[in-house]
């Protein structure tokens, strides 16, 4: 199944990772990414900063917005990002989950709800254990599961939760993850 | 004006409608959401839902216990959910607005799914039927739930920018006014509102400002009533407040005792906190300022255009309105009504008189009946 969307997840320190396989994707990637990636509340830049680095069209993602291809999502700071079904984007304020917020688990959780067996989720570099439920989730609503090898990962423990609970379709080194990205987009 | 204001207390009220009629309210917790003023509320909900939408929206479907659609977009299913699961979502959805009038069916559906799980989990229970069967018999676990349904994350001087760009952008405009009436929907347990009441103290407008803090959470509007705030966090609230250009020391403004902080009663001697929903209830009066913030996000399309035309028809002309710093009036139907004062601050002015009559004005069409009487 084409997958309809990706989310992507990593926490402080994942700008480089994130940078390594976004950058490495065609400016016509054909299904929208949307990402979080933990960090201080002040970082009004990021965006800015992941824009100068990729050809994608980057922006932070905005309260019911529709996602469209091409394009990148990131999740603002200090709050979660979440999908609805019908493709929007939704924003909350609840409180943080594993001390985050943005969590990697609600995205996640919220994307295997919405669109079952149609995401493409993505588990990158990283310090705790948020993605790792998300992760499962959308393994057990059908979707497909990639999670970054530990060996190439500046931060294993995220990764390596996952893969310690079988959250793992494919475990991939940082430089094969777009390649691997692009095949699946074409069906 | 004047002649649709009646008086509460040492503030000004503007139309009220107290009584609750049918709907079965549930006090959270302190038991006392009788006891505060009720604005806007239209008190049966089948009557309610019939009024407060417009007919043009409103397909004719016999039975339809799902949303309304605006522009033909049929509200998406989740599509990794277990149909069974997504039809005792919507009947638990349905039991709630139809025992306790609360109405959760407009809600971004994301964010109420993972709270309504939440609570799954914190009752023990493992399907939403039973959790609709504990709600309805068990008062108790209804307060719970609307506990978690109300996510009442804030603090004072919160995104000090945006206070500062009131101070320079919005205060200006107020001060040509020979008074200031200014709505807080969804103002949480207020501290939102003493901030205000403290910005407008300092730019010498609190004597003539009269404040209108509601929520649909009375437990929270209860805390709001007090005044006292954990002293845990006055250090945070204090660089706030500096960055949002205040011109005291924040100290002054409140007295700490055993780990609290009081808060001088005459911050809210110009203050009217009040029960109002904004799903279910209608437009009380005018205003020339209304701040809701981080409230529409948890709203699904549907309802927060419908709860952007209630702050359309509630606003004066040339009024302010002040969303949440993610929120925005992109993606809605009134966008155009409103011209950006501060794009990155999310404060809008209403460019054209309120509409009468014409177009499909609903919360004004219907609460001369509810409200205004
Ligand atoms: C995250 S708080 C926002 C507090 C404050 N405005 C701020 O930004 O700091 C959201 C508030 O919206 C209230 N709320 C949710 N649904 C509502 C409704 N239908 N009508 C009125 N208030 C509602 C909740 O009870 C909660 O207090």
């Amino acid at each position: 199944m084409k997958p309809s969307v990706v989310v992507m997840g990593t926490s402080a320190g994942g700008l480089r990772a994130l940078e390594r396989v976004i950058g490495a994707l065609p400016a016509v990637f054909s299904i929208p990414i949307v990402a979080v990636q933990h960090r201080s509340r002040e970082s009004d830049l990021f965006a800015t900063v992941m824009q100068g680095l990729v050809a994608l069209p980057v922006r932070e993602a905005e309260d019911k917005e529709e996602l469209v291809a091409p394009g990148v999502y990131l999740a603002p700071p200090d709050y979660h990002l979440l999908l609805e079904p019908g493709g929007r984007l939704a924003l909350s304020t609840d409180e943080p989950v594993s001390f985050s917020r943005p969590s990697i688990d609600v995205l996640f959780e919220s994307a295997a709800d919405s669109y079952g067996p149609a995401v493409l989720g993505v588990l990158l570099t990283g310090a705790n254990h948020d993605g790792t439920r998300g992760l499962a989730r959308i393994r057990a609503a059908g979707g497909f599961a990639i999670v970054q090898d530990p060996k190439t990962a500046e931060s294993p423990e995220m990764p390596t939760a996952a893969i310690a609970i079988g959250a793992a379709d494919r475990v991939l080194a940082l430089g094969e993850i777009a390649g691997e990205l692009v095949q699946r987009s074409n069906g | 004006m004047s002649s649709r204001s009646g008086t509460y207390g040492r503030v000004e009220l503007p139309a009220v409608a107290v009584a609750v009629g049918e709907r079965r309210e549930v006090a959270l917790a302190s038991g006392s959401s009788g006891a505060g003023p009720r604005v806007g509320a239209v008190a049966d909900p089948d009557v309610a839902e019939a009024a407060d939408r417009p007919p043009a929206e409103e397909p004719d479907v016999p039975g339809r216990i799902s949303r309304t659609v605006v522009s033909g977009e049929s509200p998406a299913p989740f599509a990794g959910v277990p149909p069974l699961e997504r039809l005792e979502m919507e009947l638990l959805l349905e039991a709630i607005y139809r025992h306790y009038g609360y109405d959760f069916r407009q809600y971004a559906p994301s964010s109420l799914r993972r709270r309504l799980k939440k609570r799954l989990e914190a009752e023990g229970l493992s399907t939403f039927s039973a959790l609709q069967d504990r709600v309805l018999h068990e008062p108790a676990a209804m307060e719970g739930l609307l506990r978690d349904m109300s996510v009442n994350v804030t603090g004072m001087f919160r995104d000090p920018t945006f206070f500062r760009a009131l101070r320079e952008k919005v205060v200006p405009m107020l001060r040509t006014y020979p008074s200031v009436r200014i709505w807080h929907a969804g103002c949480a347990s207020g501290e939102e509102v003493y901030a205000m009441a403290i910005l407008l103290e300092e730019e010498g407008l609190y004597e003539r400002s009269r404040l209108y803090a509601t929520d649909m959470n009375a437990e929270a509007l209860d805390r709001a009533r007090t005044g006292i705030f954990p002293i845990a966090r006055m250090r945070e609230y204090t660089t706030n407040y500096q960055q949002a250009g205040g011109t005291r020391s924040f100290s002054e403004y409140y007295t700490a005792s055993y780990g609290a902080a009081l808060f001088h009663a005459r911050l809210r001697e110009n203050v009217l906190f009040a029960q109002h929903n904004l799903a279910t209830d209608t437009s009380f009066s005018e205003f020339n300022v209304i701040l809701c913030r981080n409230v529409l996000i948890y709203f699904d399309r549907n309802l927060k255009a419908r709860t952007l035309r209630l702050f359309g028809d509630s606003l004066s002309s040339f009024g302010f309105l002040c969303l949440g710093r993610r929120e925005s009036l992109r993606f809605t139907n009134v966008e155009d009504e409103f011209e950006e004062i501060d794009p990155k601050e999310r404060i809008y002015r209403r460019n054209s008189l309120p509409r009468q009559g014409g177009g499909p004005a609903p919360s004004r069409a219907t609460s001369g009946r509810g409200a205004r009487g």
